[in-house]
């Protein structure tokens, strides 16, 4: 087989894995020829992977929720007041950080356990449960928030979060200007990478299984290596890494390996892909019910969390429409509502890309109203695309 | 004095990869019932589907005739337009609406912008008279049998004037009586001038109302039988389904001397409190090491319920009684405490819960027992999983072209296998085995039946439940009756009939 053709194959019957990361990269493209680069700048980049933190962690449960056939419409306001709840907790209670933190997740997995058992125990369908927990927990907000308004966060440790970076190597004189820590952790990201893709494509040929020629298994190689190194290139240019950036990888990276190296992993898509074959293969639909509403609440926490972090407060307003962002990047990164489908990683790029598509508007000065409607079209195209891809595999 | 309602003539149905149907000719004669058998996969619903218009004009080649004139449809509104109707095994009755809502839905009678409800009850009774449905037209479908409402999809397509019914399995889900009655309508409506194409498994039912019998095997036409001159039986078919001739679909079992009684259920008994009525009633049952016991009965006997109440699932039964594991007794309230005692449940529906049709061959055949390839207490050792799955696949032959391949494209027998390979994975003492070879070809159902004996010289020990008399006959050491959730008779295989066996169920 030639090369091309190979290439070509491989890309026609992966399309909807790909499609997102193409998207992705079209946008980037847009945005950094209309505007003359800035987009695409350390500064910027940076700025967009804070903005899109609290929506990914967010959209990385829900990609679970989705999974087993539910949603939650709850975790936006859940978020903003279990963020309120932090703040409280640091200035008012005058908790220390280290104890306020994992407090607050507990509230968060508590609140979730509340959600899974209206929905597993008494069967109230999803959407109205947690269409009430969206009213609930608004109102908690506003009530937390009553007497003050915002609440200012006075806790440099606590708004690090959001808005700082990790810290630097110290050597003096060697490659000034460029964050050393982050081109570090990019260059053992990358061989590490490297080695389990290698290690795992052995494997797959001791096994007999199908395997990339050669040629193309160098050339995947060779791109992912490039795409980490420019990642990192570019955070190395500004601050380095964040905080939020550091906290989103490890998410993902617990989730993913969760979800499709464990039996919990195995146990969530068996119940979303079929609950009736799942129960008789001896596998309690209700406690798995119970997992990703808790994982789900959890989420939300450090989701509320990172965004007061962000703006150093708790306000009246936060988490307005993050479930809704959420479930939106959850859609365009390939998760089926269909249950039983979706990747925690399709998740991230597809919050990404739903950031990327308002901070670029941002930088053309776009109205926000025509911000919403392009933000509309571009959630159904990639539904339609994901619908139509899935036909033809059938 | 030929003359056919419908002729197909030379039609070849590519997919990617594969040719559905070669070069089919199928011709139906006006006022006959054409029935139309042959193996799964063989082509037969491909055939139905280019007929009805889901695989339109230009997507395959040939060309179709009725009362001689050339048919190109884009859609399946057009093969309705020519009076074809087509009736799935899965009804497409809107359960929530009444009788003659469904009848008239689509081609509702108008007054003006409203419907004319006077006048479509009028006609739906017309119509319920023809199939010979006694039923109030205001009832909600979702009230009535599962056989009521195949004749309520049948006056559906009487009144929108079909001359051709194409009936695809209509029997498979209905019991004895019911489908006595489909069958008897369809030579009723065959006097009214209406033909029928009737698709089958059941090749007893076949002979019995055909006038004549397509085969199909491979996507080719293998032969048209006339069942006027006494040319077809069963093994004259399944000779032609198969290409072979089985002699014995039943297959040999070296006879052992059976072990102890491994498992036991006394007094065993279910409330449902929905419908206020008992499911089971003092149920008692025995089953040795290596033995093969069948629980048999009529539609609603309460098979099923019993099944899934031992195994664990009782989805808001009040259950009484006890399980006696190795004469001990043990409580199974979940099916992962029976999955752990030795017990294995192959469903009844594959499809719907049974596998997981969007996951791959091995996920599938690992799922209810992910502890056997644990590498700590939460990872999966993926390579282990790899080796197993292999392992299986490999000794149930199952074909797949890979272990990665989604179950949703196996074949029914295929995916049936899966289903098995699944619960040997636990490996059980005891399996439940719940009409085991159900939509599956006659091929695959003799693998089954071998594997089944394999298992119990192994000395493992098998319920199989089954709706199909001669399998139960052909298969078990002793029989269990069940009629309205008690077991009416308990017999030993070799003094049973099918007569006697009615005859319990019947009580």
């Amino acid at each position: 087989m030639t090369f091309f053709k190979e290439l070509k194959q491989l890309l026609v019957k992966n399309i909807r894995d790909y499609g997102m990361y193409i998207a992705l990269f079209v946008i980037m493209v847009i945005f950094a020829v209309a505007t003359d680069g800035v987009f695409i700048s350390s500064r910027n980049i940076s700025n967009l992977l804070n903005q899109t933190g609290y929506i990914a962690v967010l959209a990385i449960g829900m990609t679970l929720v989705i999974v087993i056939r539910h949603i939650d419409l709850s975790v936006g306001f859940l978020a903003g007041f279990l963020g309120a709840v932090a703040a409280i907790a640091l200035t008012a209670w005058g908790l220390p950080i280290w104890l306020v933190i994992p407090l607050v997740l507990v509230f968060g997995i508590i609140a979730g356990q509340i959600t899974a058992t209206t929905v597993a125990r008494f069967g109230i369908p999803s959407f109205v449960a947690t269409l009430a927990g969206w009213l609930i927990y608004r109102g908690a907000l506003l009530q937390a928030t009553l007497k003050t308004g915002t609440i200012i966060i006075p806790n440099d440790a606590f708004n690090a979060l959001g808005n700082g970076y990790i810290p630097d190597l110290p050597i003096e004189g060697f490659l000034p200007g460029l964050h050393k820590l982050t081109l570090l952790i990019g260059i053992v990201a990358a061989v590490l990478m490297v080695v389990s893709e290698i290690s795992s494509r052995k494997k797959k040929i001791e096994y007999d299984f199908e395997v990339l020629s050669k040629n193309i298994f160098i050339v995947k190689l060779v791109f992912v290596v490039l795409l980490i190194g420019a990642i990192t290139y570019v955070l190395a240019g500004y601050n380095g890494l964040s905080w939020t950036a550091v906290i989103v990888l490890v998410v993902t990276l617990i989730y993913h390996f969760l979800t499709t190296q464990t039996f919990l992993g195995r146990h969530i898509y068996a119940v979303g892909g079929n609950p009736e074959a799942a129960e008789l293969s001896g596998i309690s639909v209700n406690k798995i019910t119970y997992v990703v509403f808790g994982s789900m609440g959890m989420l939300s926490a450090l989701s509320g969390m990172l965004y007061a972090s962000r703006l150093q407060s708790a306000t009246t307003t936060a988490g307005t429409l993050f479930e809704l962002d959420a479930i939106a990047a959850a859609y365009v990164g390939g998760v089926s509502s269909a249950g039983g489908v979706g990747k925690v990683t399709g998740s991230l790029i597809g919050a990404i890309v739903m950031v990327s598509l308002t901070n670029g508007m941002n930088l053309l000065g776009i109205d926000i109203s025509t911000q919403y409607i392009v933000r509309g079209a571009v959630l159904v195209a990639a539904v339609v695309f994901d619908v139509a891809t899935r036909k033809r595999t059938i | 004095m030929s003359d056919p309602i419908l002729e197909m003539n030379h039609i070849t149905k590519q997919f990617p990869g594969v040719k559905a149907l070669d070069d089919v000719s199928f011709e139906v004669e006006r006022q006959q019932i054409h029935c139309l058998v042959g193996e799964n996969g063989a082509g037969k619903s491909t055939l139905m589907k280019v007929l009805s218009g889901v695989h339109p004009f230009g997507t395959y080649d040939g060309e179709i005739f009725i009362d001689g004139e050339l048919q190109k449809y884009n859609s399946t509104q057009d093969s309705e337009k020519a009076g074809i109707a087509v009736i799935y095994q899965e009804l497409a009755l809107v359960p929530e609406m009444t009788v003659f809502e469904n009848v008239f839905l689509g081609h509702e009678i108008r007054k003006g912008l409203n419907v004319d409800i006077n006048e479509t009850i009028k006609q739906t009774v017309e119509v319920l008279r023809k199939v010979k449905l006694d039923v109030n037209p205001s009832t909600k479908v979702k009230h009535l049998g599962i056989g009521k409402q195949q004749l309520v999809e049948i006056a559906k397509a009487l009144s929108r004037n079909a001359k051709l019914l194409v009936l695809d399995e209509p029997t498979s889900a209905l019991n004895e009586t019911d489908s006595e009655n489909l069958l008897r309508l369809l030579r009723d409506l065959k006097e009214e001038g209406v033909t029928s194409i009737l698709i089958s498994h059941k090749l007893q039912e076949v002979i019995a109302v055909a006038d004549k019998v397509t085969v199909l095997r491979d996507g080719l036409s293998v032969i048209t039988l006339d069942n006027h001159n006494g040319e077809v039986n069963e093994d004259v078919l399944i000779k032609h389904m198969v290409g072979r001739s089985i002699e014995n679909i039943y297959p040999e079992r070296k006879k052992k001397p059976f072990g102890e009684v491994i498992f036991e259920v006394r007094n065993w008994s279910a409330y449902d409190p929905f419908r206020q009525r008992m499911i089971l009633q003092d149920v008692n049952l025995k089953l040795r090491k290596g033995e093969i016991i069948g629980i048999t009965g009529l539609m609603g006997a309460g098979r099923t319920e019993l099944a899934l109440s031992l195994f664990g699932n009782t989805p808001g039964y009040k259950v009484e009684g006890d399980i006696l594991l190795k004469g001990e007794t043990a409580k199974l309230t979940h099916p992962s405490t029976a999955i752990k005692s030795g017990f294995a449940y192959v469903t009844e529906d594959r499809k719907g819960d049974g596998l997981i049709l969007i996951q791959d061959v091995k996920s599938n055949i690992t799922i209810a027992n992910l502890r056997r390839i644990l590498k700590s207490s939460l990872i999966i050792d993926q390579n282990a999983e790899i080796k197993d799955a292999r392992e299986y696949t490999t000794s149930l032959d199952i074909r797949t072209p890979s272990i990665e391949q989604k179950v949703l494209y196996l074949s029914g027998g295929n995916q049936q296998k899966v289903s098995l390979a699944k619960w040997l994975y636990v490996e059980p003492e005891v399996m439940i085995l719940d009409e085991p070879t159900r939509g599956i070809d006659v091929g695959a159902k003799f693998e089954i039946f071998k594997i089944m004996n394999e298992l119990v010289e192994r000395g493992m020990s098998i319920i199989m439940i089954s709706s199909e008399l001669p399998e139960i006959l052909g298969m078990t050491d002793r029989i269990y009756v069940l009629s309205s959730g008690k077991i009416t008779g308990e017999l030993d295989t070799k003094d049973a009939d099918q007569e006697t066996v009615m005859r319990y169920a019947t009580m």
